[in-house]
């Protein structure tokens, strides 16, 4: 028996999960994928928001605000990247700036920090690519960017060396109520908790119905996105928003934290909840709007595309307590941008109840801090030259486009929680998220993996499941050890 | 501290081939880098046969063509370094010598000094995202060079019931290569109206296992959310874009694509060098310099060739005009420049422009043209005056085209007194 099941380990689950480590206590999580973030976590815009969108009063509102300000403190404790670059929301409209002054006065009353109207003049100065049509600029200092990955990645690896067990692979089916408890069905078996964290992104409503008779409905929204070149990722600096006018919605135009330039999202209700496939209408839109706020983007540039699903609850809010009618289910529903910003408010919001409802104790050995994975790019000459000596294999660089060495390689594989799989490799290190979009460098990642983990080569996934990477192997001439025949 | 005359970025054939230039104009210090594990590059992988067919006048496979490469330089004790991958290159600020940065296991991260560098660093598949392919992302779905690489090299099937999507040569040969594998490969589809291969290998690769070619066609949907399970195709328009009702939808275990090469200059841009935007490569005079006194270009790093002997051809000049230039032999003189202008149907020329007072007796125009052309032209004008017209029965954009301009016929033509001639290069129809 656990104390404290959370399904998902999502950014909200994991996030959760490591706020619960401080406590003492039987806590583990349930994920259906292969590894941590692998869902809405994995493919969104990767923005800190400030929080000047979300409806004042609302706890969207408040957590985004909160969320923000713990993030650098955060990315600090658990080494995951975060830049605040700022962002700005983009007006091309003389008579749309009493809309761009509301968002202004929003920000105000939500609690954000530093907010400005930029004239024209500012806003070019300060980017110059900003579109002609730019009239003001809404200026948010406190805007950030971060690794999705990164972060999700850092706080599973710290709540699990605190204590906090993971199970992969282990999708929840059914949840049944007891008198104190309640028993989850897996494709793994049973499991039983006193309390349940529902965090299952797209999937929270299934969770949620399946114990309450006050339904929810979930909608998965699905959000493209196109990826550029580093060799673009300058061309703006700040996250640049367009504020919604003549064109509908804009998508956004922001650095990474990698250095590509990234542009995104559509926003499309879908019913599939795995519909994470990228459209011909999706990618052309994206295109289209782009310049709407930003000029001379670089668009041959492109080297990939991608689609997330945001977990677009019916009522916009974030849905985060105990379920009135199910003691114990703990709902995470309906975590939507800004949820990536709120995660750090979120698990200390969701945990806090936890604590108060099972009086838990703290945790002495809690360490709050957790190492990433080490980038030899920021090492001097000196320090690079003393890894490589110690571990050669900091030396043997696999990703020539991300230049990643198989030293990073195989610390993703043999931290906790380490990497399996070919998309948990690239997660982890950036191995294959280059301009060569793995061309080079997947052979050597999947020989790597075959060799570390001893999994055969047939059984290698792209990221688990049914997504092996081979289908056979070629017969050999008998007496023939070499595979060049 | 590494000083060396000239400095190989790559070590396939055009890096090979351009040491041994080098070595045979009288240059010692010469230093190849390669990070792959053995030298000979991409060759390696390229087990069919059908190269050498110039250069040696038989028919070898790939690692056979690279092989003789090797052996020149192993008799010639030219040093390479393996598994070794440059991180950067920069003018030292003694210019002009240059300086290597370069990693690997057993040295770490060192600097090498060189007075001039050849870059030979080959290229790289487009990948699907640069296509804007819509649809999932689940295993199965290879550049044919990656395919190509884990078949021959690695030993293993990428898939069993396949599509390949563009008809460049790695796609072409890839679709033999899989179906001698037992794989059964359904399609070949080629968004242009032509194929984007040579024409020997249409016939070898494709007729000849009954594979079909679709022309004016592109992957419109891919779908499978683990492993691929289908892939839809539609045929398109003149403007490229799908034609709403021709959607065809194949289903499969694995999608190649072969859909265009890409020089990979990250390190030359990262010196400072000018790349053509048609190419993606460097501008280069007739020396095969960039715009970076010392810094020479060849094979597939310069603009992508269709035949390896061509790119040794190309490499022997840049590795002798590199060891000239280290020799200083060079005439000083700056003399009359002839700029090179590409025009209807010719796309680039390597080189872009052509110093007089540097040309050797012949100078080889390579380029490639736009479209398939049937009995015309090539025809050459200095400032407005035919200097040369050459036949061609057929022109396509899978093929490489050259003309070769004699230094004689040349200064015949050239205005003494302007600084700058023209040189147009282009397709004219009968």
């Amino acid at each position: 028996m656990y104390d404290i099941i959370i399904i998902g380990a999502g950014v909200s689950g994991t996030s959760i999960a490591r706020e619960l480590s401080r406590c003492k206590g039987k806590f583990c999580v349930l994920e259906k994928e292969e590894d941590v973030c692998c869902g809405t976590s994995k493919a969104n815009s990767g923005i800190v928001h400030a929080g000047y969108d979300a409806a004042p009063g609302s706890l969207m509102a408040e957590l985004n605000v909160q969320g923000n300000r713990m993030m650098k403190a955060l990315s600090e404790e658990l080494d995951f990247p975060f830049y605040q670059n700022g962002s700005f929301v983009v007006c091309t409209e003389e008579n749309a700036l009493p809309r761009l002054s509301e968002l202004y006065e929003r920000g105000q009353k939500n609690g954000v920090k530093d907010l400005q109207i930029l004239t024209r003049e500012e806003a070019l100065f300060m980017e110059p690519n900003l579109c002609g049509e730019t009239v003001a600029v809404l200026y948010a200092p406190t805007a950030g960017i971060v690794c999705p990955f990164g972060m999700n990645i850092a706080l599973a690896e710290n709540a699990f060396l605190n204590g906090v067990e993971f199970a992969f692979d282990t999708e929840v089916k059914e949840i049944i109520k007891k008198e104190s408890h309640y028993q989850l069905i897996t494709s793994k078996g049973i499991y039983e908790a006193r309390c349940v964290v529902n965090a299952a992104g797209v999937y929270a409503d299934r969770f949620h119905n399946m114990v309450s008779e006050k339904k929810i409905h979930i909608t998965p929204r699905k959000g493209e996105y196109i990826l550029l070149d580093k060799s673009a990722g300058n061309h703006v600096s700040h996250t640049i928003f367009a504020l919604p006018g003549k064109y509908g919605k804009g998508v956004l135009v922001t650095p990474t934290v990698h250095g590509n330039l990234m542009i995104g999202p559509t926003a499309v209700d879908i019913t599939d909840k795995e519909g994470k496939n990228t459209t011909a209408e999706g990618i052309d839109t994206i295109r289209q709007k782009a310049g709407n706020s930003v000029r001379n983007l670089p668009l041959k540039k492109v080297i990939t595309s991608f689609a997330g699903l945001r977990a677009h609850e019916d009522g916009h809010e974030f849905l985060i307590g105990e379920v009135e009618d199910a003691p114990g289910f703990i709902d995470c529903a309906g975590i939507e941008s800004p949820g990536l910003t709120s995660a750090p408010a979120i698990g200390v919001l969701a945990a806090d109840l936890l604590k108060d409802k099972l009086q838990l104790e703290d945790n002495p050995s809690f360490t709050p801090e957790r190492k990433g994975i080490l980038n030899p790019a920021l090492l001097t000459l000196e320090e690079r030259n003393r890894l490589i000596q110690n571990q050669p294999a900091y030396g043997n660089i696999i990703c020539r486009c991300e230049m990643i060495s198989e030293g990073e390689i195989l610390d993703a594989i043999h931290r906790p929680l380490g990497a399996k799989s070919l998309d948990g490799v690239k997660r982890r290190t950036r191995a294959g998220m280059g301009r060569c979009q793995s061309g080079f460098c997947s052979p050597r990642t999947m020989e790597i993996l075959h060799r570390e983990l001893k999994i055969p080569m047939e059984e290698l996934t792209k990221c688990g499941g049914n997504s092996r990477l081979i289908t056979g192997q070629r017969e050999r001439v008998a007496g023939c050890s070499s595979t060049i025949l | 501290m590494q000083q060396y005359d000239i400095v190989i970025i790559g070590a396939g054939p055009a890096g090979l081939a351009a040491a041994v230039a080098a070595h045979d104009a009288g240059i010692r210090h010469i230093l190849i880098l390669e990070r792959d594990r053995e030298p000979g590059g991409i060759l390696n992988q390229c087990i069919h046969n059908g190269f050498g067919l110039h250069t040696f006048k038989e028919e070898l496979t790939g690692p056979e063509y690279a092989d003789r490469f090797i052996k020149q330089v192993e008799e010639r004790h030219i040093e390479y370094r393996l598994n070794t991958m440059v991180m950067g290159i920069d003018i030292a600020p003694d210019a002009p010598m240059k300086i290597v940065t370069a990693m690997n296991r057993q040295d770490g991260m060192y600097q090498i000094f060189s007075k001039a560098i050849i870059l030979a660093m080959g290229c790289r598949e487009r990948s699907r995202g640069a296509l804007n392919i819509p649809g999932y992302r689940p295993a199965g779905i290879y550049s044919a060079g990656t395919a190509q690489r884990l078949v021959n090299m690695e030993g293993y099937l990428p898939g069993k019931k396949v599509v390949i999507l563009g008809s460049g040569d790695i796609g072409l040969i890839m679709a033999r290569r899989m179906t001698l594998e037992g794989a059964q490969v359904q399609v070949v589809a080629e968004l242009m109206p032509y194929s984007g291969g040579l024409k020997r290998n249409i016939v070898q690769c494709l007729d000849d296992y009954n594979i079909p070619l679709k022309l004016s066609h592109t992957v419109i949907d891919i779908q499978g959310k683990e492993r691929v399970e289908g892939v839809t195709l539609a045929r398109v328009d003149e403007q490229n874009r799908p034609i709403v009702g021709t959607e065809e939808t194949y289903e499969c275990d694995t999608l190649l694509l072969s859909v265009g090469l890409l020089p990979e200059n990250e390190l030359s841009a990262g010196l400072g060098v000018k790349l053509n935007p048609v190419t993606s490569g460097p501008f280069v005079n007739e020396s095969l310099e960039t715009n970076i006194s010392g810094v020479f270009a060849c094979g597939n790093v310069l603009h992508v060739h269709d035949l390896v002997d061509y790119v040794s051809e190309e490499a022997d000049a840049a590795g002798k005009n590199a060891a000239a230039y280290v020799k200083d032999s060079r005439n000083a003189v700056p003399g009359v420049q002839i700029e090179i202008c590409p025009q209807e149907g010719v796309r680039y020329t390597v080189p872009s422009h052509i110093r007089l007072s540097q040309m050797q007796d012949e100078q080889t125009i390579r380029f490639r043209v736009g479209n398939v052309y049937k009995n015309c032209f090539i025809r050459a004008y200095l400032n407005d005056r035919q200097i040369v017209s050459k036949k061609r029965p057929v022109m396509a954009p899978g093929e490489m085209e050259q003309l070769k301009l004699k230094k004689e016929l040349l200064l015949s033509q050239i205005e003494t007194g302007a600084q700058n001639n023209r040189l147009i290069i282009r397709v004219e129809v009968i």
